[in-house]
Parts: structure tokens; sequence; C-alpha cells
């Protein structure tokens, strides 16, 4: 044990054996203060019992169940919903494919408007890629809670793994950020003009 | 003609397949990512290529990147059909060399005006 460390103190965390340690040097320092220091120290220890403080509340929040509970089931849940959609998707294709059939075993007028109205369908099924893609961004945005929450009581609570190192990211990667808002979107029109102009 | 369709969502893949097919496109391949798309490239003869952006590992402009980077693939017409509808996607995917773009949801019409389009220059 090193010198001046109290008894015990060397079984505790870092952060609480350099705790101990610096108030048993400034415990022994505590008749030679100037009226500067004597206010230093008074500061030091304020802030020592807003870490403290910190400390308990980021224990009260019950972080393991944030990230280990809410936030899976959150991510679940939103899974479920995107499998649930792809397949009342699938099966509305599955009916249209039985109506293209039908479409070539009727007259030509009533083929004509079924051929159009399937089409309509087929185009408004890409709502599922789309809300798909927009429940996608929603976990990955839970998921980067959950690391930020981690990170923080990590920066709190000692033992915690080292985050992993990110992998390298294209271009193609950096700019896939999926569907838009209304209004930051740009339509087919200006994409066309875009493409133009270029 | 033959055509590969990439993207990473199944029902989207149908959806393009049935789109073709009333556009008399029957003779279609799927894959669901940039390097599974690349290897079915690499190892068939297609007109065609219609991808998404957003998939993984590999992401549709860097597929783009590979087609136009391989001597056998790189006149290939490429289309790219994505959610991915800011300015500085589609002028990364014009300066990779992209045939045309569609921002999704699109319509039947809009996909037989730029296949239509960029056989034209094929």
């Amino acid at each position: 044990m090193p010198d001046g460390i109290a008894p015990g103190a060397a079984d505790a965390p870092t952060s609480e054996r350099i705790e101990a340690a610096v108030r048993q040097v400034l415990g022994s320092m505590a008749g030679d203060l100037t009226a500067t220091e004597a206010a230093l120290l008074a500061e030091l220890e304020g802030l020592g019992r807003t870490v403290a403080r910190a400390k308990q509340e980021i224990a009260r929040l019950k972080v393991d169940d944030i990230t280990g509970s809410h936030i899976p089931s959150a991510t679940d849940e939103l899974d479920a919903i995107v499998d649930h959609t792809a397949q009342a998707t699938n099966e509305i294709l599955d009916c249209c494919e039985v109506l293209e059939t039908v479409s070539a075993r009727v007259g030509k007028a009533d083929a004509e408007a079924l051929q159009g109205a399937i089409t309509r369908i087929y185009e408004a099924c890409s709502f599922q890629d789309i809300t798909g893609q927009r429940i996608g961004k929603v976990v990955t945005a839970l998921k980067a809670i959950e690391a930020r929450v981690a990170d923080v009581t990590g920066n709190f609570l000692e033992g915690r793994a080292a985050p992993e190192p990110e992998a390298e990211v294209t271009e193609g990667r950096r700019l896939a950020e999926g569907p838009q808002l209304p209004g930051a979107a740009v339509s087919q029109a200006e994409i066309d003009r875009l493409l133009s102009e270029l | 003609m033959s055509v590969l369709i990439v993207d990473d969502y199944k029902t989207m893949l149908r959806i393009i397949r049935n789109l073709l097919k009333q556009l008399d496109i029957e003779n279609v391949e799927e894959a669901s990512d940039g390097e599974e798309a690349l290897s079915k490239l690499r190892a068939g003869n297609f007109g065609l290529v219609i991808s998404d952006w957003n998939m993984a590992p590999m992401t549709g402009l860097d597929l783009l990147k590979e087609v136009r980077a391989d001597p056998r693939l790189k006149h290939t017409p490429f289309i790219m059909i994505t959610a991915e509808s800011k300015t500085e996607n589609v002028v990364a995917a014009k300066q990779a060399g992209v045939s045309n773009y569609i921002v999704k949801p699109f319509n039947a019409e809009t996909l037989r005006e730029k296949i239509e389009k960029v056989m034209v220059h094929a």
C-alpha cells in the first residue's frame, strides 16, 4: 500500500482512492493554509460534493435498465412494425399478382382498368420501404442515445468496456441518410434539372 | 435485356420486378446489397442495373463506383432508385457516373421514362 493512504482504501475503486488520498493530504495541511488556499479547498470540497451527488443521481437513473431493457425493447418493437408492414405488403403484392393473371382473361377495357389499378397499388406499396427506412433512422438514433448514456455513465462508473473503434466510412455510407422530411427533400423534377446541368 | 435490381427491401425488389414486367422486361435478377450485386455483375452479362443507395455492407454509390472502375462493366447503364433525396446525393451520384436517378416514392411512368432514356444512350 502506498504511504499516506488510509487502510482499506487500496481495495476501493481508483477514483475513490484518489479522493481519499487528496482529502488526507489536504487534511494534513489544514493548519498551514492561507485564506486563498482555504477558499480553494472549500471550492474543491463543493466540487467533490457535486460529483458525489451526480454519481448518486446517475445510480438512481438505473442506466442498466435503459441500456439493457428500455431501448432494446423499443428497438424490438420498431423492428416488429417493419416485419408486420413487410408481411402485409407481401399479401397485397400476392393479390396484385393474382389480379394480373385475371386481367389477362378479361376484355381489353377491363384489363386496362385492372392494370392501371394494379400499377397504382405497386407504386403505393413502396411505402413499406420508405417507412422501414424512417423507422431504421429512429432505431439508429435510439442506439446512439444508448451509447451516449453508456459513455456518460462510464465516466463515473468504472469497469465499463471501452467503445468499439468506428469502421471506415465510405462516401456512400456517409451520405446515406434515408428519407428526408417533407420540405428538405428535392423533387424528381429538381433532380432531373440537376442531372441535366451537371 | 437482362436487368439486375438491387435493394435490401424484398418488397421493393418485388415491386420493381412487377413494374418491369408491365414494361415487358422479364429477364430480371435480384441482389440485396452492393457486394452481392457486384459479384453477380462480374459473373453475368447485364444490360442495366437498377439499384437502391442505402444498403449494407456495400451501398449503391459504392457499387456504382466499383462498376465504373471495372473495365468490363464500366459502360453498363446504372439507374439509382433511392429515398436519398438531398442535392449532395444527386451530385455525388452524378460525379460517380450514374445514368439516371429516381427518388422514392416513384411512379411507374417515371421508371419507364428513365429506363427508355438511359437505354437510348447505352
